[in-house]
């Protein structure tokens, strides 16, 4: 039992430095599987020789670092601006439709939002004098708006959660109250005092989430520009491309996104360094900003950003709702806000792909998400400290997919694992296991110690404390820690793809190869069920322990 | 029979010793106070001697009960009960499952069980309560529970710790006459941590004080 903490850890680590070292081989020229043994440069210079790269990376680097840190931003302002209005527990049921709709889906969604013949150019089209949709390319714009849009719209939600629960280990209200008696505005005591206290919780989740920006792929096929596309997509092209050869060009490029995810994380711990040792200068000057007007400048920030965030909220939520609208339309001519026939043609017709799509994905979504919950339950059993090493666990996210999973493909094959279900289930795991840790971690070790203290008094032993109390005590926080295990399986794009060499149809990889087909009807009909799978399992994480508690009120929060 | 402390101390995990050398004798149906100023180590003392010390911590010297060497024992094998300044009720449970939970094993089916639940709930004046969400009971209610709780599983030893703290004046005399005439009657060994001379009168047992 002792050891499960740190097999686990290994298992995690080891496919990611398995496949970056894979890769790695392969970007210097090593693939024996091609016949090619000896070490050589040639990969990056062919690398480097093609076109648009360089276009490709400042593409990733600034889509994915102005999301990230605008998103950061809003998420600040959002959650300070609802301060006192928004507890952890309320925000996370407002939150959860955002985490639960996967990336592609919520990205097909925006399509079908921002898009020339979308709902905003129908509804301002009355305004303009509209009869044909505009020119303008509002999605896969050259420099990548609508991917920044649709990125942001996925991590203010998240970045907003991991604020709220780093607020509930401070003493928010007496910091306010302190930094107010002392002269400053309320979004000065953010920036200055609370900011400072929460940012070492705020770190790694900024990290992943500055990662997946930089990086990620399948939002970037739908949104992103086309020519070039952003790093990671441009990288997939190659991975996949009939000629063989290019494996090799790809792989460095594989590498090079990875450097690209630790150069924008180096540089972020450099602006964190950098602020911790200018602060305390700026903070001891004790400026609370122009006479009768304190943290007049930040303030006006702050609401402009929260602004900025509900907008995003909902147009999140009108994305959501146009993925079902369009797979239930039969004829939706622009201008029109709403279509003007209706049917189920687009359901019926495509029935036999979306059911074995559909069972693909809830067959490995509730396989990885239960395994993964019983694994940490296992874990949190044998570890009930935090360890030093925890934060491994995040390895998986904090390394570009794209940089080991292709590898991790050449090792399974070698080790003689087909590329199939199996496959792809052992390489989601890597992904779903650290956010169901995660999430049960905070949980669990809050439980009152002495509650388990008192259980044992009364006789009862480890089996029957875990079984008869903590468990039943922990209903709610195990149910959410396995819908979010299952919306992290079922939105995973890259591991499906490489691990199962294409073999694998996912709901989400038929929703992104889908979302460059014509028929917007049928890609609404597999990005409606990707977000509706996640959806149920946010649900029934709500509904069972509201049921099961119902008459119990120190823990059947939800619909109080 | 009674709980017995030998050359006890408690090291702490930055090597500071908590408790040095305390030899205490708790006499069968006695209250034993321990008072001293906060920090001191009351509470661990209790944790070495329910066995639930937090790791790092050591304990060495003796602790029996009845006769039984404690301290290789898990805690869900020391047959000590515990009482905290909150009830502590499982929040999952009904009144009636809290009571249960403690219930010693060895009285056996579904009936017997209920009426040794429904007997501790009268003589807790909460006849009636069994289904009620814990959540819902009053204080003094729930403290009462919780003393309930702990008496069902047939302890051979009590353990208190500033379980009076939350208590307004009037409850908290007739919760210490509760507590205290139900391990009399029992004929329990009790130990009370305190910080209030009042507790310590109310015991009216030898008092230890740790500086
Ligand atoms: N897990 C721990 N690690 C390190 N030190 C600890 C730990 N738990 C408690 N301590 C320290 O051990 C000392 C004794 O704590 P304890 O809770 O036993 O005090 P106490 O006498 O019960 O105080 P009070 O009257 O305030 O309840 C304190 O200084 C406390 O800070
Ligand atoms: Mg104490």
């Amino acid at each position: 039992m002792r050891a499960v903490p740190a097999l686990l850890l290994a298992a995690l680590v080891a496919p990611v430095v398995l496949g970056l070292w894979q890769t790695g081989r392969a970007a210097f020229g090593i693939m024996p599987a091609l016949g090619r043994e000896t070490p050589s440069l040639e990969p990056w210079r062919q690398l480097f020789a093609l076109p648009g790269l360089g276009g490709s990376i400042r593409l990733s680097l600034v889509s994915g670092l102005g999301a990230a840190i605008l998103s950061l931003l809003i998420a600040l302002a959002l959650v300070q601006a609802l301060q006192g209005r928004l507890s952890a527990a309320r925000a996370a049921r407002w939150l959860a439709p955002f985490l639960a709709v996967p990336h592609a889906a919520l990205a097909i969604g925006m399509a079908f939002l921002l898009a020339p013949s979308g709902w905003i150019a129908r509804a301002l089209a009355p305004l303009m004098d509209w009869t044909r949709p505009p020119g303008a390319a509002s999605v896969n714009d050259p420099w990548g708006m609508a991917l920044m849009l649709g990125l942001m719209v996925k991590e203010i939600p998240f970045l907003m959660l991991v604020i709220l629960a780093a607020l509930g280990q401070v003493p928010l209200a007496r910091i306010m109250a302190m930094g107010r008696a002392l002269g400053y505005g309320p979004g000065a005591v953010w920036l200055r005092l609370v900011l400072p206290a929460i940012w070492p919780m705020l770190r790694l989740p900024f990290w992943v989430v500055l990662v997946y920006s930089v990086s990620n792929v399948d939002m970037a096929i739908i949104l992103g520009p086309a020519n070039p596309p952003v790093l990671g997509v441009a990288v997939t092209r190659w991975f996949v491309s009939p000629d063989l050869a290019m494996i090799l060009p790809a792989s460095a490029g594989a590498i090079l996104q990875a450097g690209l995810a630790g150069a924008v994380i180096a540089a972020a711990w450099g602006a964190e360094r950098l602020a911790a040792r200018l602060g305390p200068a700026w903070l001891a000057r004790g400026g609370r900003g122009p006479a009768g007007a304190p943290g007049w400048m930040a303030g006006a920030v702050l609401r402009l950003a929260a602004m900025a965030g509900l907008v995003l909220m909902a147009a999140g939520l009108l994305a959501m709702a146009a993925l079902a609208i369009w797979s239930l339309a039969f004829r939706w001519p622009f201008p029109l806000i709403l279509p003007e026939a209706w049917s189920l043609n687009a359901w019926s017709m495509t029935a036999p792909g979306w059911r074995r799509a559909l069972m693909t994905s809830v067959l490995l979504a509730g396989t990885t998400a239960s395994l993964s919950l019983a694994l940490a339950v296992a874990w949190l059993q044998a570890a009930p400290a935090r360890m030093r090493a925890e934060w491994l666990i995040l390895l998986p996210l904090l390394v570009p997919q794209i940089g080991f999973l292709h590898g991790l493909n050449v090792v399974f094959l070698r080790a003689g694992l087909q590329a199939d279900l199996l496959a792809v289930g052992m390489g989601q795991m890597l992904f779903v296991f650290p956010y169901v840790l995660l999430s049960l971690s905070g949980p669990w070790r809050a439980v009152d110690p002495r509650l388990m203290r008192t259980a044992a008094a009364l006789g009862a032993g480890p089996w029957r404390r875990l079984v008869a109390v903590r468990l039943p005590v922990l209903l709610r926080p195990l149910l959410t820690a396995w819908a979010i295990g299952i919306a992290v399986s079922v939105a995973q794009y890259l591991p499906t793809l490489y691990l199962g060499a294409g073999r694998v149809a996912t709901l989400t990889t038929e929703a992104v190869t889908l979302a460059s087909g014509s028929d917007r009807r049928v890609s609404g009909v597999y990005a409606s069920l990707q977000a509706l799978v996640p959806l149920l399992a946010y649900a029934c994480a709500f509904v069972i322990p509201a049921w099961w508690h119902r008459d119990r009120r120190a823990l059947a929060g939800a619909f109080r | 029979m009674s709980l017995i402390l030998e050359h006890v101390t408690i090291t702490r995990p930055d090597g500071a010793k908590l408790i040095r050398g305390l030899t205490l004798n708790v006499a069968p149906g006695s209250v034993t106070t321990v008072m001293g100023p906060s920090g001191i180590g009351k509470s661990t003392l209790l944790d070495a001697i329910a066995g639930s010390l937090a790791p790092g911590f050591a304990l060495s010297g003796r602790i029996t009960l009845n006769g039984r060497d404690l301290t290789a024992l898990p805690p869900e094998r020391r047959r000590i009960g515990l009482m905290f300044q909150d009830a502590l009720l499982f929040p999952h449970l009904s009144l009636a499952g809290n009571l249960a939970f403690g219930l010693d094993p060895r009285i056996r089916g579904r009936a017997a069980r209920a009426q040794a639940v429904d007997e501790a709930l009268a003589e807790a004046g909460l006849a009636g309560l069994g289904l009620r969400d814990p959540a819902t009971l009053s204080g003094g209610q729930r403290a009462r529970a919780a003393l309930m709780r702990t008496l069902l599983a047939a302890p051979e030893a009590l353990l208190l710790d500033e379980p009076f703290g939350k208590l307004d004046m009037s409850l908290r005399d007739e919760i210490q006459r509760f507590v205290f005439d139900h391990a009399a009657a029992r004929g329990v060994p009790v130990l009370l941590v305190s910080h209030d001379p009042q507790d310590a009168a109310a015991a009216g047992g030898p008092v230890v004080a740790l500086a």
